[in-house]
């Protein structure tokens, strides 16, 4: 499933395509801590968080995630959201937790 | 003979601009065939120099030296220095101010991790004068 079908069946709303329409979810990773995601963090994974400032951004190409989710209903500031635009970083936002989106991606990952 | 010399400036002004040495390298990295292990664990040594040059020491000069073999990272700075290395090598310890922990940054994890995906790193660091950290990833 592509980060794009994700955010179309669970009505999430899409900050940014990036190559969202593209690329495959391979994984979830939930994290907060950008230090911790870009070293535990795998390619493709879908990473969860509420941090949306530039780092997360820069974080989410250096890991090479297929997609950033924020979730609690956090949005991007208007730089963050060039930036994501510009490095071609899929965003989606959900007003859920991160535990919820989680447990849906798993689902559909069959990991549950 | 390294097979390719980049050298960056990195503005310890702008946090939001961090990123943009290791994203450079990660492309370049890509186009010579570097394994994605290897340029990996070059992106994360190379982002949290990166953070920690922004944090602690208003910015500095990277150097990244690619040869067949490894790549080599020096990652110079005029800041503050390091008092105590042992202690700042301690995951979970840190001096970052509140503002960068609010980054989802400052929880101690930085030099950890240099150290973590590299295979050598050796720290010289003088209080007042600067620090100057040198990592090598093999490929």
């Amino acid at each position: 499933m592509t980060p794009i079908q994700f955010a179309e069946k669970y009505s999430l709303s899409v900050a940014s395509p990036g190559e969202g329409a593209e690329r495959e979810v391979g994984g979830v990773y939930c994290c907060d801590l950008l230090s911790m995601v870009m070293g535990r963090a795998h390619e493709d994974d879908a990473f969860l968080t509420v941090m949306g400032n530039v780092n997360t951004i820069a974080v989410a190409v250096l890991a090479d995630v297929s997609c950033v989710i924020l979730c609690e209903g956090i949005k991007l500031d208007s730089e963050t959201l060039q930036k994501a635009v510009a490095q071609e970083v899929c965003v989606l936002c959900s007003e859920e937790s991160t535990f919820q989106v989680a447990l849906k991606l798993a689902k559909e990952l069959g990991l549950c | 003979m390294p097979m390719l010399k980049l050298q960056y400036e990195v503005d310890g002004t702008d946090f939001t601009r961090a990123g943009e040495a290791s994203s450079s390298v990660k492309k370049n990295l890509r186009k010579l065939g570097v394994s994605a292990d290897a340029i990996r664990r070059v992106s994360i040594c190379l982002y949290e120099g990166e953070i920690n040059m922004v944090i602690h020491a208003n910015g500095g000069v990277i150097d990244v030296l690619v040869f067949p073999d490894r790549i080599e990272m020096v990652l110079a700075d005029t800041g503050k220095g390091i008092a105590d290395i042992e202690k700042a090598m301690q995951a979970g310890w840190s001096t970052a101010p509140d503002e960068v922990r609010s980054l989802g940054f400052g929880a101690g994890m930085g030099l950890p991790n240099m150290k973590k995906y590299s295979d050598e790193m050796r720290i010289e660091s003088t209080v007042g004068v600067g620090t100057t950290v040198y990592m090598t990833v093999k490929v």
